[in-house]
């Protein structure tokens, strides 16, 4: 059962064939034959690598969280480019960066070490180091939510309130929306530490919210650079 | 088959309606002739495809119909068909692209001698204001927009004392003279569009923008607010009229300048209370909704409601009186008349100009 | 030859049993498609009927007490934001995306279906959110679809209170559920391709589907940006877009802002999402005029580049909605350019479709009559789109009736009229009965004709300089009496056309339950979804093999073979030597 050349050879693989050459067809609803697979369920969205299909070479939640970053980034870049043009307005009054920032940033800094630490650790199959590396991660990221949370009292108590100027506005607007989505970081992070406690199979997700970490500590420096930007 | 003559029949309805309709570009009043050669050569381009492809289509319904002992032929691609396509394509693209890019060169590029005026929008109606005998405007700022000083001057700016300013939506222009029309607007946007001069342009809260046309023939030509702008966009018209430019002078002179306008303000008594409720009313821009000439706008006409019985939403009935406007005023949405809708908002006005608004309205209902 | 074990490929089905689990929190995707067409057509029914009220108004001005400024102004809006966003960007994404992008490239499912269930319910909450401002004090928003600050949220405009709060919440919780359902779609177009069916072998239906929902990934973040911001603008009063206003003669907080930024947000968003409502509209057409042409698309790989080129272009040209919005007028150079190069790719797409029918063998069936009245439909409103993105006549013709005919016929009715032509196409394969063809017949032509006779006369009433958004039309001196006529003409077409709509509700809902049966491919199709071992497809799709495809998605005719179609999966083994008369074996399975 192989196919002829000019039907393999022609990358659309339409049907064309030389005069005068017979086709006859299959009754379409024939399945073909396969070899059976042995793969997990086919819902699931931690398929491991694709290679029968004609997908891509890589992991299927992997791609999804890629995709979902491209979008976040495109995201980001309208709020900078939004920022950057409303900065050249006349009314724009810089507000203080209060030092506390660049003690989260420290903190963030930590969280994205721990995670690959535990992503280190879990390809390498220790799990107790995978354990600690998860924890100090979340714990860190937490850390970091409650010191923007703080940051903002700061500004609060010392008059630079959310509506007073634009950058103010900017300011609570871009910190709020990061800290957003490193909470929906967090979440798949719970989930992935009671699988690891309850002993399922984590390499993926492990690898998956460090990748997401690492992202959103990227994400932050940039945002961070350009409110330091005057 | 039938389908085939149906396609036929709205290509042919097409052109035919083209031909006999009564609907066409309004008789051009300014220079912006070009404007109009480059719609017409888009059209025409336009329609010869559109036929075309409708009547390819027609007869490819017919001729290729389905029939059982016949196959379809198997054609995936015509790489020199597609080219030529590709390429005829460009072409017509070309055709219309060069005509237009060529009139916006025309129009970004503003002439000098330009006769300079400013016009002002808010919410609903237009006011003009044209520079003095310096020839130059004064300048303004939205802070400090107030009843008795309408455009924001600066009362102490010396360019801006002998502007004149227009109050009411009609203004006059010189025929045959370039005229640069400075847009602002005080709340939302708007836009200045008259269709026999063909440009148009918005008007932004927070900036300055503008247009330039030459106005070629005399006559009136309707202003129409072509930016949606809130409940009583449909109700923001103007009037411009063109005229020799004697007669424009002459019309200049009767409006009064910045300085004249403020010592009346300052004088306080001006032309007795309703005058004062007049002014008032344009400031605050309550003409936007009720009419003075007994027009049904958003709110009720002031012409003749003074003393007048109205309905209520709720059915009862009310005569219109001090107590009434007062409370109509302050709280608009408690006593809303039949047919209209609760969209005014509460003013704060103070005893002496609700007063003067009051007296304005008995003066329309003599 | 033995492959490597496929995604999806082995099946650990768990079935859901219940009703609930199968019908309502389910995370099948022809089960999550219906619910967003059903959802899509219940609001955009409702969309229709304030279109009749409005229309009711500009035909018979002051006949109808009822319908004041204010409500006139909340019915133009709430028809264009439901109609745009929640009816068509939901149902050819949302309802066609989900129905056809796991079947006809050959996957079992979305590769993250709890994703694309929540996709629906958060949709749904939208949609319930936008609906709920019918009923707060003050009504819906009548700031027009645009939004466009500071008008939107000052008093003049109506539902300035909550009912602008309620449609920038209810776009913010649409774009959440969009990025949900959008993530699913380009993943599984990416990843969860059957074996054999390569990126140039789809079919277009998905090739339109997928650069649309890229395009939608990429814009609709600027519309959440913008939302965000008026929100903020609005609710607690700091100036992004807000400059200092004097509003009913009151100065208010504001002060600095830019109305134009908003409007660079909304249409960078807001003319990738022409394409976004275009494309899926695009691919569907083609892959029923292939279809019921019993002939090859045209040019398939021009095609395809062509999808991609407009999904491109399609970011650098949105200034062209605010020629005179007060940017730099330079820049109206710019983007005249780039908005008619946009139309060389959009007219080969049209030559392509025309050159199917050449030498084609044409059934005039449902679907093929709505594809041609797309073409049709398509084309004007192509047309009179150069007009528009031709900065110099955009001058004289923006915001009149021109736009509103134009915008109509071009993302409107085209668009619908290819979701008609695709529900009647795959109706059959979703519930296993046909459409009534006489009653899909008498909708067709009243709808083509009909709309036709509403928006081509529409395009005169522009020329004339009639601007659009007006309550009415009252002694304007430069508008003849005879315009009025036409607008109660239009009126009444228009309010038959709306009645009419019943007709197919109708069908849909009579032929589910009683139409004649149909079998597995009543249209003798290629394309997978169409050679599913159950009619509708089950949970899972294809049994216990997942099909392997070796061909392209239009082997129709192909010269030599016994029927006048090849399935993507079937196997063909043909015969090499140029032995006359000898016959090509079938492959057995």
């Amino acid at each position: 059962m192989s196919a002829i050349p000019q039907v393999r050879a022609n990358p659309l693989g339409r049907g064309t064939v030389e005069a005068g050459q017979g086709v006859r067809a299959t009754p379409p609803l024939q399945p073909p034959v396969v070899r059976r697979g042995t793969g997990g369920g086919w819902g699931g969205n931690d398929g491991g690598p694709l290679t029968g299909g004609d997908g891509l070479p890589l992991s299927t939640a992997k791609l999804g969280l890629w995709v979902f970053m491209g979008v976040v980034t495109v995201l980001f870049s309208i709020i900078v480019s939004t920022y950057v043009t409303r900065m050249g307005f006349a009314d724009w009054r810089p507000l203080p960066e209060p030092r506390l920032l660049w003690l989260n940033t420290g903190v963030l800094i930590l969280s994205s070490v721990a995670m690959q630490w535990a992503q280190v650790a879990a390809r390498r199959g220790r799990i107790d180091s995978l354990r600690v590396g998860l924890l100090a991660g979340g714990v860190f990221a937490w850390a970091f939510l409650a010191g923007q949370f703080w940051a903002w009292q700061q500004l609060g108590a010392s008059g630079y309130f959310l509506a007073a100027n634009p950058a103010n506005t900017f300011f609570y607007l871009i910190t709020a929306l990061h800290g957003l989505h490193l909470v929906g970081g967090l979440v798949a992070w719970g989930k992935t530490t009671v699988k690891v406690w309850r002993g399922f199979e984590v390499r993926l997700s492990v690898e998956l919210c460090a990748v997401y970490w690492h992202f959103l500590l990227v994400v932050w420096l940039g945002l961070f650079v350009l409110m330091l930007t005057h | 088959m039938t389908v085939a003559i149906l396609l036929v029949v709205i290509a042919l309805a097409s052109v035919l309606f083209h031909a006999l309709s009564p609907w066409w570009l309004t008789p051009l009043a300014s220079n912006w002739h070009q404007m109009d050669a480059t719609l017409v050569i888009t059209l025409w381009i336009s329609a010869i495809v559109f036929v075309a492809i409708v009547l390819f289509i027609a007869y490819a319904v017919v001729r290729f119909r389905y029939r059982p002992e016949r196959r379809a032929a198997y054609e995936p691609e015509n790489k020199k068909l597609e080219w030529w396509l590709i390429g005829l394509t460009s072409v017509g693209v070309v055709a219309m692209l060069v005509p237009g890019l060529y009139v916006w060169a025309e129009f970004v590029d503003i002439p000098k001698d330009a006769l300079t005026f400013e016009t002002v929008g808010q919410q609903w109606q237009w006011s003009f204001r044209f520079p003095g005998q310096d020839g130059r405007m004064g300048t303004v700022d939205a802070e400090l927009i107030k009843p008795d000083n309408p455009f924001g001057l600066f009362p102490g700016n010396p360019f801006g004392q002998d502007d004149v300013l227009v109050q009411g939506s009609e203004v006059h222009l010189p025929v045959g003279r370039p005229i640069k029309v400075l847009l602002r607007a005080k709340d939302v946007l708007h836009d200045f569009y008259v269709p026999h001069f063909r440009v148009r342009m918005d008007a932004v809260p927070g900036m300055v923008t503008g247009l330039w046309f030459t106005p070629t023939r005399t006559g009136r030509f309707e202003l129409a607010c072509s930016e949606y702008c809130g409940v009583g966009h449909h109700t923001m018209r103007g009037l411009v009229v063109v005229e020799e430019e004697a007669a424009f002078h002459a019309w200049l002179k009767t409006q009064p300048t910045f300085a004249q306008s403020m010592s009346k303000v300052a004088a306080g008594t001006g032309d007795g209370l309703a005058a004062r409720g007049r002014d008032l009313a344009q400031a605050k821009g309550c003409l936007g909704c009720h009419s003075v000439d007994g027009n049904r706008s958003a709110g009720p006409t002031w012409k003749g409601l003074y003393g007048k019985t109205e309905t209520l939403a709720n059915g009862s009935t009310v005569v219109v009186d001090d107590d009434y406007l007062k409370k109509s005023i302050s709280d608009p949405n408690a006593m809303i008349v039949k047919g209209y809708s609760p969209v005014m908002p509460p003013y704060n006005l103070s005893g002496e100009e609700l007063d003067a608004l009051i007296a304005y309205t008995k003066d329309l209902s003599k | 030859m033995m492959a490597q074990t496929p995604y999806q490929e082995s099946l650990h089905l768990h079935d859901p049993q219940s009703f609930w689990t199968k019908y309502v929190w389910s995370q099948d995707h022809k089960v999550i498609a219906i619910q967003y067409v059903i959802t899509a057509v219940s609001v955009g029914l409702v969309a229709l009927v304030l279109s009749g009220l409005m229309r009711l108004q500009l035909g018979f001005p002051g006949s109808f007490s009822f319908i004041d400024p204010t409500s006139y102004y909340q019915y133009v809006t709430m028809h264009g934001m439901i109609m745009i966003i929640y009816l068509l960007t939901a149902l050819l994404l949302g309802g066609f995306g989900n129905y056809l992008i796991p079947l006809m490239v050959g996957a079992r499912d979305m590769v993250f279906p709890f994703v694309n269930m929540m996709s629906y319910w958060v949709y749904l909450l939208s949609v319930l959110v936008l609906m709920a401002s019918f009923f707060v004090p003050g009504g819906p928003t009548g700031a027009g679809w645009t939004l466009y600050p500071p008008q939107a949220i000052l008093p003049g405009t109506p539902g300035s209170g909550a009912g602008i709060v309620l449609m920038l919440v209810s776009l913010i919780i649409f774009i959440v559920a969009f990025t949900m359902g959008g993530l699913n779609y380009v993943t599984t177009v990416l990843q969860a391709r059957t074996r054999g069916m390569t990126l140039m072998r789809m079919p277009l239906s998905v090739w339109g589907i997928f650069t649309a929902t890229i395009m939608a990934l990429l814009a609709f973040p600027a519309l959440f940006v913008g939302c965000v911001m008026l929100l903020l603008d609005r609710v607690v009063g700091s100036s992004f877009f807000m400059p200092a206003v004097t509003s009913m003669g009151q100065q208010l907080d504001y002060g600095g802002g830019s109305p134009v930024l908003f409007q660079h947000l909304f249409w960078f968003f807001g003319h990738p999402e022409v394409y976004i409502v275009a494309l899926p509209a695009f691919g569907i057409i083609s892959d029923l005029i292939s279809t019921h042409a019993r002939k090859n698309i045209f040019g398939y790989r021009v095609m395809v580049w062509a999808i991609v080129a407009i999904g491109v272009i399609s970011f650098i040209v949105w200034a062209h909605h605010m020629y005179y919005s007060g940017m730099n007028l330079y820049l109206g150079f710019f983007f005249a350019v780039t908005t008619l190069i946009i139309a060389i790719p959009t007219a080969i797409k049209v030559y392509n479709w025309v050159l199917t029918l050449w030498h084609g063998n044409i059934h005039l069936s449902v679907p093929m009559l709505f594809a041609i009245a797309f073409v049709i439909t398509f084309v004007i409103g192509g047309l009179t789109g150069l007009f528009l993105g031709n900065v110099a006549v955009d001058l004289q013709l923006g915001d009149t009736y021109f736009v509103v005919a134009h915008f109509h016929m071009v993302m409107g009715v085209s668009p619908i009229l290819a979701i008609f032509g695709g529900i009647y196409h795959w109706f059959p394969k979703a519930t296993g009965r046909m459409l009534n063809d006489t009653l899909g017949k008498l909708h067709f032509w009243v709808t083509f004709l009909g709309t036709y006779a509403i928006y081509f006369p529409m395009h005169y009433l522009g020329f004339l300089g009639v601007p659009r958004r007006y309550y009415n039309f009252e002694s304007f001196e430069f508008i003849p009496p005879s315009a009025q006529t036409l607008q109660a003409i239009i009126t009444v077409v228009a309010l038959t056309v709306g009645v009419f709509q019943l007709v197919f509700v109708f069908n849909l809902a009579w032929s589910a339950f009683k139409g004649k049966r149909a079998d597995g491919n009543p249209w003798r199709a290629t394309t997978l979804e169409w050679q599913t071992p159950d009619t509708p497809p089950v949970h899972g799709n294809w049994g216990p093999r997942l099909p392997v495809v070796h061909r392209w998605a239009y082997d129709y005719s192909v010269p030599g073979a016994d029927q006048d179609f090849l399935p993507q999966n079937l196997e063909l083994v043909v015969a090499t030597a140029g032995h006359e008369g000898q016959r090509a074996q079938g492959s057995e399975a």
